[in-house]
């Protein structure tokens, strides 16, 4: 079944493509659907891409429902103890706004 | 069926053919070699994009002596490969039912202008295809047998339709206008087998011509050998039957 169950979230990022190049990567589109690859007849779907760039530019990743689950936990924990620690930092928006096709070092 | 002392010969390529407003739009288009007349096949492709397994299945459908077009459904949102394409389709949530109908038309009268096609012209289509297949055969005029495996969201709940799929393809069902076959796995979560059984019920109650199979150990995409759904058994059973529908209603 095509469940047609997907969701998009903005984001600022840098992926690596097909090809190998590091691209960068404006919407992640999540989504519960026929995966590509993963043998399982739905999967929690991300595509990191770059809509304005067009189809090809994509960084897919296809998990299991318990592995997106420890995945959003994982990222979650991570995120507070940086938080906590205060080393969460973040691009300036005047750099996301001018942006560019600078990789981050 | 092909004897081993038989010539036997095809040609497949991409071309381009008329849709949806009359935009223009690739396909691929797989036919016997001769004068014919063959009848026609339009072959349409699941949701996840146009790939492979449908021009494998377009060849298949020229080899058993069909003429068959598969119209590149997603050729508006952009080219790549089929998944990268079909990955933003599935973002944006499919394309909407009026564009494909409008390709599915063009596809049909893409093959009625061939000089070897004959006026029998059918439609065959899995997963997201089938349900598109089943809404081609309700509203479009020209289909003289449709051929539906595992169609999910022929039957939609109010809160499934979207602007893009506004009516449940089950509420056409009246209006289905050549003969059917459906093949569904009992293991298949949509259509699930109570979907199924409500799509045979309104089939039965509009004095519809229909034959349904249910394979029990199958579920979702149970053709697809690249997949873990491919199921052997069924599937050569399946395609028989498939083949066996299209003799009677096409030829």
């Amino acid at each position: 079944m095509c469940t047609m169950i997907t969701h998009q979230a903005k984001i600022q990022g840098r992926g690596k493509n097909n090809g190998g190049d590091w691209v960068e990567v404006r919407e992640a589109n999540v989504s519960y659907d026929h995966p590509y690859d993963m043998p399982l007849e739905h999967a929690l779907n991300i595509d990191f891409v770059d809509e304005s760039k067009g189809p090809g530019i994509r960084v897919a990743v296809e998990l299991s429902v318990e592995g997106a689950r420890n995945l959003l936990k994982t990222i979650q924990a991570v995120l507070d103890e940086a938080d906590g620690r205060g080393v969460l930092e973040d691009i300036p928006q005047a750099a996301i706004a001018g942006n560019t096709h600078a990789h981050a070092s | 069926m092909y004897q081993t002392n038989q010539y036997e010969g095809m040609i497949a390529e991409t071309v381009g053919m008329r849709g949806h407003n009359s935009d223009m739009i690739n396909a691929y288009y797989a036919h016997p070699i001769g004068p014919g007349p063959f009848p026609g096949m339009v072959i349409i492709h699941h949701a996840p994009g146009w790939d492979e397994w449908y021009r494998e299945c377009a060849r298949r459908f020229a080899h058993h002596g069909y003429a068959c077009i598969s119209p590149n459904l997603y050729f508006r949102d952009g080219h790549g490969t089929a998944e990268d394409v079909g990955a933003k389709v599935r973002a944006g949530g499919g394309v909407p039912d009026d564009q494909v109908l409008g390709d599915l038309a063009g596809a049909n009268q893409f093959l009625r202008s061939q000089a070897n096609v004959s006026n029998k012209v059918g439609v065959f289509g899995t997963c997201s295809g089938g349900r598109h297949g089943f809404l081609a055969a309700c509203k479009l005029k020209g289909f003289d047998a449709l051929v539906e495996c595992w169609g999910g969201n022929v039957v939609q709940k109010p809160d499934e339709l979207t602007p893009k799929r506004p009516v449940a393809p089950i509420d056409y069902t009246k209006d289905l206008s050549c003969p059917m076959i459906g093949l569904f796995g009992n293991d298949d979560k949509s259509p699930s087998p109570e979907q199924v059984n409500q799509h045979e019920a309104e089939l039965k109650k509009c004095g519809k011509n229909y034959e349904f199979h249910r394979y029990d150990g199958a579920g979702h995409g149970f053709f697809y050998y690249d997949r873990p759904a491919y199921r052997q058994e069924q599937s050569v059973d399946g395609w028989k039957k498939v083949m066996a529908f299209l003799e009677k209603t096409l030829k």
